[in-house]
């Protein structure tokens, strides 16, 4: 594997994060709790796929095959996705919706501040922009974790339930395997293992606030550094698609 | 100085007379006031209720650009909400009322939303022609009698125009692409231009209720007038595209400068506004369970206020 491949492959997941956090969010148009929410997470999700755009604008560059950002996401298996499985989380109700976005955005916070200074202008640039975006979703889906967990009887058990359900697809947002070992070596990837203990600090921090239980680190899900996901995926990607392979000559 | 004082009405009738603004605290008419709650309210849950037609093609929107330009519209469209009900709640009535009167059958939403989007061409279509009427109707809003709909309208009419023509760009670039694509457009075109022509209304030249409206200045031009110039400019960028208005009696009329139309279905619109319209059920219901849905969320937020943390 030489550089320019990790770095693809480094892209390609970045984006996957992006465009399929992103499109669970837009599933919510029209359907958020009351109307100003419904505009902050139509917002976020606005945030996420225009991130996405532009991690898959580089990787198609990096790749060199003429593909465009959206032939990557329109017309890559799901086999070929590299999200992580937390992302592809259905919403279930707000209490999941909150939780997923409040474990990802501390993970992506603490990512993006060391990409912005990776030795890779244009990862880094990319970075630089999403993290400001993240620190608002972060304060926003935090203040709603406190405003839950401390809200009604209702509210927190909820929200204590969405936690207790994700907490096993936390695990892997801190894999690291060859594509980040080699970036790594060239100071591009950010190191998981310290963000690891990062994340725990900021969660727990966060969870004391808004008197939630932390769940106890039980077993937890892998598959997707491989491509292997759950299979809400296939559903997701199926719905996402549809256009561009019903009609593969068509442009829009 | 005058030792009289001016009664509440005269003050509100001159003020009108003047062309000025009517504001939240200025003396007005309850029938002024009960007009315009009706009317704006109506509007808030237009935009509201449209959100859904348009959401039901994000996830499947064929492009990332496209994707972002869809959602930032519907976007576009809550706020507008947003705006309208606050300017409603000036007149005082509050946002939970509303939501119940629209829930209940009592306050009404722009009927052409009880129309299904189909396929992604029909974005295109309510971009252009939906969102086209609307525009034409709010431009005339901007010089409505009361300030907070005036203002309200302004900023509106501004994110409305990019509305339309990012949902033309949509009908262009298909009626140019693929024979699947152009025949897409051209369906879409055909099932959404009589209901935008019939959002401006039935002929209003016999009604009272309107009639009372052009007096207190929040109408300014007929339902008839709108609808002609909304036809006049959209025919022409039909053409542009390669696309044919379904209608046989149109034509070009020398002496008017304008296009005449065949007889709209007025049948059609009463039936479908009253009730059994494609998507009438479906759209009050979503709602309605989407609300029900949030309670939960609403009671813990009014609980935990944001000052505790
Ligand atoms: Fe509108
Ligand atoms: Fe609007
Ligand atoms: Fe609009």
């Amino acid at each position: 594997m030489t550089k320019t491949d990790a770095l693809f492959h480094y892209c390609l997941r970045l984006g996957d994060d992006a465009v399929i956090l992103g499109h669970r969010l837009a599933e919510l148009c029209s359907r958020g709790p009351f109307l100003e929410e419904d505009l902050a997470l139509t917002n976020i999700a606005l945030d996420y796929t225009g991130r996405a755009e532009l991690f898959f604008q580089y990787a198609a560059e990096l790749e060199g095959k003429g593909h465009s950002a959206d032939d990557l996401v329109y017309r890559r298996p799901e086999r070929r996705y590299y999200n992580h499985l937390l992302c592809e989380r259905p919403n279930v109700d707000f209490g999941h919706t909150i939780v997923r976005q409040f474990l990802f955005s501390v993970y992506d916070r603490y990512l993006l501040e060391e990409l912005g200074a990776a030795k890779d202008t244009r990862l880094a640039e990319i970075a630089v922009k999403a993290l400001k975006e993240t620190r608002y979703h972060l304060s926003h889906a935090a203040d709603w974790m406190v405003r839950l967990g401390r809200g009604t009887e209702e509210s927190h058990r909820r929200v204590q339930q969405a936690l207790n359900d994700l907490w096993t697809y936390t695990g892997e947002l801190f894999e690291m395997d060859d594509v980040d070992l080699l970036l790594l070596e060239h100071g591009i990837a950010a190191d998981l293992h310290t963000l690891r203990a990062l994340w725990q600090a900021e969660v727990k921090q966060t969870l004391d606030r808004a008197g939630l239980q932390r769940p106890a680190d039980g077993y937890m899900q892998t598959g997707s550094r491989k491509g292997i996901h759950s299979e809400h995926l296939g559903h997701l990607l199926a719905e996402m698609q549809y256009l561009v392979r019903t009609y593969p000559q068509a442009a829009w | 100085m005058s030792t009289t004082t001016t009664a509440p009405v005269d003050i509100f009738t001159e003020k009108i007379e003047r062309g000025e603004n009517i504001e939240p605290r200025d003396p007005m008419p309850e029938e002024y006031r009960r007009h315009l709650i009706r009317q704006i309210s109506q509007h808030a849950h237009s935009e509201v209720i449209g959100m859904q037609p348009e959401g039901n093609w994000i996830t499947r929107a064929p492009s990332l650009r496209s994707k972002m330009i869809l959602l930032a519209k519907i976007q576009d469209e809550g706020g507008h909400g947003l705006y309208l009900y606050s300017a409603a709640e000036t007149l005082g009535i509050s946002r939970e009322e509303m939501i119940e009167q629209l829930q209940t059958g009592k306050a009404r939403y722009s009927s052409v939303f009880n129309y299904p989007a189909l396929t992604w061409a029909d974005i295109g279509a309510i971009g252009w022609l939906v969102d086209g009427a609307a525009i034409v109707n709010q431009v005339m809003l901007q010089r409505t009698s009361y300030g907070p709909y005036a203002r309200a309208m302004v900023r509106i009419c501004k994110e409305e125009s990019f509305h339309q023509r990012q949902g033309y760009e949509i009908m262009a670039k298909m009626a140019a692409g693929t024979p699947e694509q152009h025949e897409m457009a051209q369906d879409a075109l055909n099932r959404w231009w009589a209901p935008a022509l019939m959002m401006f209304g039935p002929s209003d030249k016999d009604s009272l209720h309107s009639k009372q409206a052009f007096l207190w200045k929040i109408k300014r031009e007929s339902n008839d007038a709108l609808r002609q110039k909304f036809i006049d400019k959209t025919v022409q960028q039909a053409e542009v595209i390669g696309l044919k208005i379904p209608d046989p009696d149109l034509r070009f009329n020398e002496e008017t400068g304008h296009y005449d139309t065949g007889p709209l279905n007025w049948d059609e619109f009463h039936r479908v506004i009253n009730g059994d319209g494609p998507c009438n059920r479906q759209r009050v219901e979503h709602h309605v369970r989407v609300h029900e849905e949030g309670r939960w969320v609403r009671e813990a937020a009014q609980k935990v206020l944001s000052f505790e943390f």
